[in-house]
């Protein structure tokens, strides 16, 4: 028996060690939008937060709604930990119960010392979710194929000055408000406009007089393959996609920034995660100064946090829907609007298509 | 075993066993033997298929969600008569139960459920949850009606009551295009919300259309297929099978490469001077695009089954009508046609459902005009999650389905069909 | 027989070939009498079915010409032939009723309803299936379906018909049944039947006369009983009926006979197809013509032999023996009453006449 001895000693310590490792490094889940912006979420957090904990991160891709949160959420068994959603969808399943509420005092303050609530932009910190980037609808248009270069939200619906083929989201999201402004409401007045049936009447009018020229994309990778096509000559598409199609791909498109329709991507938590300790920590990790200005580096999505701006690389600024030049005439996406809004209007707008 | 009849009729083993009790009990092992090994795949079948299917079906007529987020209230709303407002009890219970924190997950679920009934409701409940708490004491009817107007019209209750039922009959309504109004009569939708009788009435037309591209081009094909010489037509299934091994994903975007309007077909009808640049046919995100699509990617359901079929079908048929005075066209309609109508059977149904349920495919490249049902219900899926009313509509498609099969089994017969 | 001036069929130099090596049929010329009973009879690959088809237009000679009734057929597409056919399988339309594929050939036709009618039921009644006009070819039994095929075929009365293997599919009993009943009809309809079949009992039962197919060529043209008796080679006789063989040389040749050698014993035979003195020959004689213990000078042919293994088989025994150096040597004895008793091991004495013993080629087959 004697020659069993080290064995059996060293059998029991390497049990120990897969606990010991077991019980400290834990994987979390974390689901996004894949793509360029996946990649620069692992880059900006996922390795750092890794290095630094020794925990592991299972980076999934999925296209975005609650659906599959709210069946896990349903069946008891949640296998996602933190997921990167929209703001509509961060307040729409906190109210449906499926997200858990998140101790927002313990977030860290920014590196400028501000406190956290004061740090995050307005409206990117809620009950259930902890804001990350800003990102936007824009439309752009091809250099080679346009006489007149557009420059206001009015040149999308002026199809005698600008002739060609139009791509525009499936979605009456961005779009209605567009339609408003184009028609002439102040970008300050859209969503009281919109609240009226009047006005909801008046958008889709609007929209009727280009209904013919349009070409419908669902997935954000779509328009600018279509204007690169030729499909189409003028286009919305959001900001990051451009970005990379026009620094990376060197494609001959001009971004018009007037009439952006900016909106925040957010973590999310759905209720009964086991890992939730380690997931909130990654979390506060991830939405740090830091991590925010970093993710800056690889995809032209601006940071939520103002103390982040100053330390986002100067050649990226330009690029940012935040930056001064860009933001002149913006609009925020009004998530309670949608919330209450959202399904009337889309089955409007579906119907408004199929006719 | 001897076989002994006793007075009654009865036939006994030798032992005195009744004779069908031993046959019986002889079986009965190999019965059970016989179960076990399809019992994994019943087992399959049920969890993966028949308990899903049922749970939504249970889904689109079930809505327990203002009922559990609100019992006491709607104790208080059954017994209210549906003018004017209800009594300040149901206020009262309203409050009590907007209050409870523990509630906070039902109310959310109810107010989802309410806003798909009037765009609204979301807010309306968020808003009045946050400000009731801090009401401590009655009227509630003046407390709500000062938080929100809504609160103080009798439509708004009407609607909370007409959605308190555990069943409902609301999501096979709206798959319809009807509605409930708020005195609780069915009636049609407003036309600018009518939708899913359009799409439905489309998608029929667009999978028969699909059905009877597939059916005309998988017929010489098939019959090529079948006819050929060996080494030839396996060198052809191949490539029949070719785009079945290819993603969907990668076949739908290589028809928009083939089709768009700087694609290659464009280009060469330009070179080639059947059009003229300002004027290229457009091909694609409209209805064409959705048929040439899915009438390729669905070809090989057609061919396999046609294919199965003919290969049965011996050439001496075709001799023998020749020879007994039938032109080759004769021949083939009267003789070898007929015999393919199982094949023609089963795969314009295999195709014909199949299209039905199309949603990549028509989303890719149908644009506004080549959307079909099934994008409605993903829309309602994984986007509005209106389960409730996703699973109407596919009940409904569901319902199409069985009563086609049943008019195939009527007309042609189920033991006809031939899958190959 | 076959002397006929105007020959009804007539195939002249037909060749064929599938891949341009080898001849499928080697310049095949026939000539078949109007109302005759021909039957190709041979192994498979022998060329008889790819005669079959050629004539009824299924297949295209590579070189030569086919003549129906004095008329070039080559170009002639299947279906103006005018020829009936009954396949091996009956090919009848299973999706069709009886009457409906006894209609068929006349709808096709464009024959009025009513005379179609008519001559549908004239035609079930022929194979007496009048009460089976409505069923479906699955819910007939072989022998049915067969005669189904066989009406079809008639029904619009045409002059020639060809039945390739019709009966191959049936079982014994009614194979044979079946057998008298096509010669029956062939009888009373007087039309024009070129036959294809390996079984040499239903070509032997059937035929006015035989074309004995081997290697894509006709090996012999004969009537039946001329065939049987009177092979004139070695294929031929080895082909049709039991044979027993023995292979010797030529020692010499005197008038219609001559003396063969075989392993040493000297056995006389009729000259038929041997090259003359000092060649090889294959003799050819029947078990049903050799006689056990034959008195001396009865027969020139008289030799020993040892008993190796008795068959009893009721209406004769079959009789192994050893005679000539060859154990393969089969006597057929008939068991008429009073015949001498054998047994195995017996030492016994058997003999032939010359004319019996036919002089041949040699074929390895």
């Amino acid at each position: 028996m004697k020659t069993f001895k080290p064995l059996s000693v060293a059998l029991v310590g390497l049990f120990a060690v897969g606990f010991a490792s077991s019980a400290s490094a834990e994987a979390i889940t974390v689901v996004s939008w894949g793509g360029a912006y996946t990649k620069s979420q692992i880059n900006a957090y996922h390795k750092p937060w890794e290095a630094k904990t020794g925990n592991k991160v299972n980076s999934e891709d999925y296209n975005g709604g609650l659906a599959e949160v709210r069946a896990q959420v349903e069946a008891g068994n949640v296998t996602w930990d933190a997921v990167d959603v929209e703001l509509s969808d961060a307040i729409r399943g906190c109210d449906e119960g499926i997200l858990e509420p998140l101790p927002l005092d313990e977030l860290p303050a920014g590196a400028d010392g501000s406190k956290a609530a004061d740090d995050f932009i307005g409206g990117t910190l809620t009950e259930c979710a902890v804001g990350e980037i800003v990102w936007s609808t824009v439309f752009a248009f091809d250099k080679t194929k346009m006489k007149k270069t557009p420059t206001s939200i009015k040149d999308l619906f002026d199809t005698k000055n600008f002739p060609g083929k139009r791509g525009l989201r499936k979605t009456p999201r961005v779009n209605l408000e567009w339609a408003l402004m184009a028609d002439g409401v102040a970008t300050a007045d859209v969503y009281k406009v919109l609240s009226t049936p009047e006005g909801v009447n008046r958008a889709f009018a609007k929209l009727d007089t280009i209904k013919g020229e349009v070409i419908w994309w669902e997935a954000g990778a779509q328009p600018p393959q279509m204007l690169a096509d030729g499909e189409v000559v003028i286009s919305s598409a959001y900001n990051g996609r451009l970005f990379n199609a026009i620094m990376v791909e060197k494609k001959p498109f001009d971004i018009v920034w007037d009439g952006q329709v900016w909106d925040i991507d957010l973590w999310v938590v759905p209720k009964g995660s086991k890992n939730f300790k380690t997931t909130w920590d990654f979390i506060k990790f991830s939405t740090d100064t830091q991590r925010l200005a970093d993710q800056a580096k690889f995809i032209s999505y601006g940071p939520v946090r103002k103390s982040s701006f100053p330390k986002v690389q100067k050649k990226m600024q330009p690029h940012m829907p935040t930056a001064p030049v860009n933001f002149k005439n913006p609009l925020q996406n009004d998530y309670e609007f949608w919330a209450d809004n959202g399904d009337e209007l889309t089955e409007r707008f579906n119907a408004w298509l199929a006719g | 075993m001897a076989v002994v009849s006793d007075g009654a009729g009865m036939l006994r083993t030798a032992d005195g066993v009744p004779l069908k009790q031993a046959l019986a009990r002889a079986t009965r092992v190999n019965k059970i033997k016989a179960f076990l090994l399809v019992a994994p795949l019943l087992v399959f079948i049920l969890i993966t298929f028949i308990v899903p299917i049922l749970d939504m079906m249970t889904r689109s007529v079930s809505s327990p969600e203002v009922v559990d987020a609100l019992p006491k209230t709607i104790a208080e709303l059954v017994k209210w008569d549906g003018t004017d407002l209800p009594p300040e009890a149901a206020f009262a219970a309203m409050a009590a139960e907007m209050s409870d924190k523990k509630n906070k997950f039902y109310l959310g679920k109810a107010a989802a459920r309410l806003n798909f009934q009037k765009s609204g409701f979301r807010s309306l409940f968020n808003k009045s949850q946050r400000k009731i708490k801090r009401v401590k004491q009655g009227p509630f009817k003046d407390a709500f009606a000062k938080i929100d107007k809504r609160w103080a019209q009798s439509a708004t209750w009407n609607i909370i009551r007409n959605a308190s039922g555990r069943y409902t009959d609301v999501h096979y309504l709206n798959a319809i295009d009807m509605n409930r109004d708020p005195a609780g009569e069915i009636a049609a939708q407003p036309k600018i919300k009518r939708i899913y009788v359009t799409l439905f009435e489309r998608t029929i037309y667009v999978s028969f259309g699909v059905t009877i591209l597939c059916l005309i081009l998988a017929y010489p094909i098939s019959y090529l297929l079948a006819t050929l010489p060996l080494k030839t037509s396996n060198l052809l299934m191949i490539l029949v099978l070719l785009p079945f091994w290819t993603s969907l994903l990668v076949r739908t975007t290589a028809w928009i490469v083939l089709l768009q309007a700087n694609g290659v077909l464009n280009d060469l009808f330009v070179f080639f001077g059947i059009v003229n640049d300002e004027n290229r046919i457009r091909m694609i995100y409209n209805m064409t695009g959705s048929l040439i699509a899915m009438t390729h990617i669905l070809m090989p359901f057609m061919v396999l089954p046609l294919y199965s079929v003919m290969k049965t079908i011996s050439p001496t048929y075709m001799r023998a009508a020749r020879s007994l005075g039938a032109n080759p066209f004769t021949a083939f309609v009267r003789v070898y046609m007929p015999q393919t109508v199982p094949g023609i059977g089963a795969g314009s149904i295999l195709v014909f459902i199949l299209a039905i349920g199309y949603y990549i495919t028509p989303a890719l490249v149908g644009g506004q005009s080549g959307q079909l049902i099934s994008n409605l219900i993903e829309y309602h899926m994984k986007k509005s999650l209106n389960w409730g009313l996703a699973a109407a509509l596919g009940g409904l498609l569901l319902i199409g389905i069985l009563v086609l099969y049943w008019l195939y089994n009527r007309i042609v017969g189920i033991d006809k069909m031939k899958f190959g | 027989m076959g002397e006929t001036p105007e020959p009804f069929v007539r195939f002249k130099d037909v060749q064929k070939t599938y891949d341009g090596e080898i001849l499928v049929v080697k310049n095949l010329n026939l000539d078949i009498a109007p109302g005759e009973f021909l039957t190709m009879l041979g192994p498979s690959g022998s060329g008889k079915t790819t005669c079959l088809m050629m004539l009824a237009g299924f297949e295209t000679p590579t070189n030569g010409q086919i003549l129906l009734g004095g008329n070039e057929l080559n170009t002639v597409p299947p279906h103006k032939r005018g020829i009936g056919m009954v396949f091996q399988n009956y090919a009848l339309f299973p999706h069709m009723s009886v009457a409906e594929n006894l209609a068929f050939p006349l709808e096709v036709r464009r024959m009025s309803q009513a005379d179609a009618a008519a001559k549908v039921k004239r035609a079930l009644d022929m194979v007496e299936l009048g009460e089976f006009g409505a069923r479906r070819p699955a819910q007939l039994s072989g022998g049915q379906q067969q005669r189904v095929a066989l009406a079809r075929a008639l029904v619009f009365e045409p002059d020639l018909v060809l039945m390739d293997e019709p009966l191959g599919a049936l079982d014994k009993n009614l194979r044979e049944q079946m057998q008298y009943e096509i010669k029956h009809i062939h009888e009373n309809l007087g039309m024009t039947v070129v036959y294809v079949t390996h079984d040499q009992s239903e070509a032997l039962t059937m035929s006015d006369r035989i074309a004995v197919f081997n290697d894509g060529v006709i090996q012999q043209l004969a009537r039946p009983a001329d065939l049987y008796e009177r092979p004139e080679n070695a294929f031929v006789a080895q082909f049709i009926g039991e044979n027993n063989k023995l292979i010797g040389k030529v020692d010499q040749v005197d008038g219609d006979t001559c003396v063969v050698d075989v392993d040493g014993y000297k056995i006389r035979a009729l000259n038929v197809a041997h090259e003359g003195v000092g060649s090889s020959t294959t003799l050819s004689l029947r078990p049903e013509r050799v006689s056990l213990a034959p008195s001396d000078g009865e027969v020139p042919n008289n030799f020993d032999a040892k008993v190796l293994e008795l068959i009893y088989l009721g209406d004769h025994i079959r009789c192994r023996v050893s005679v000539c150096g060859d154990d393969e040597f089969i006597v057929k004895v008939p068991n008429a009453s009073g015949h001498a008793t054998i047994n195995e091991g017996d030492d016994v004495r058997v003999g032939w006449t010359a004319e019996d013993c036919r002089a041949l080629d040699v074929w390895q087959g």
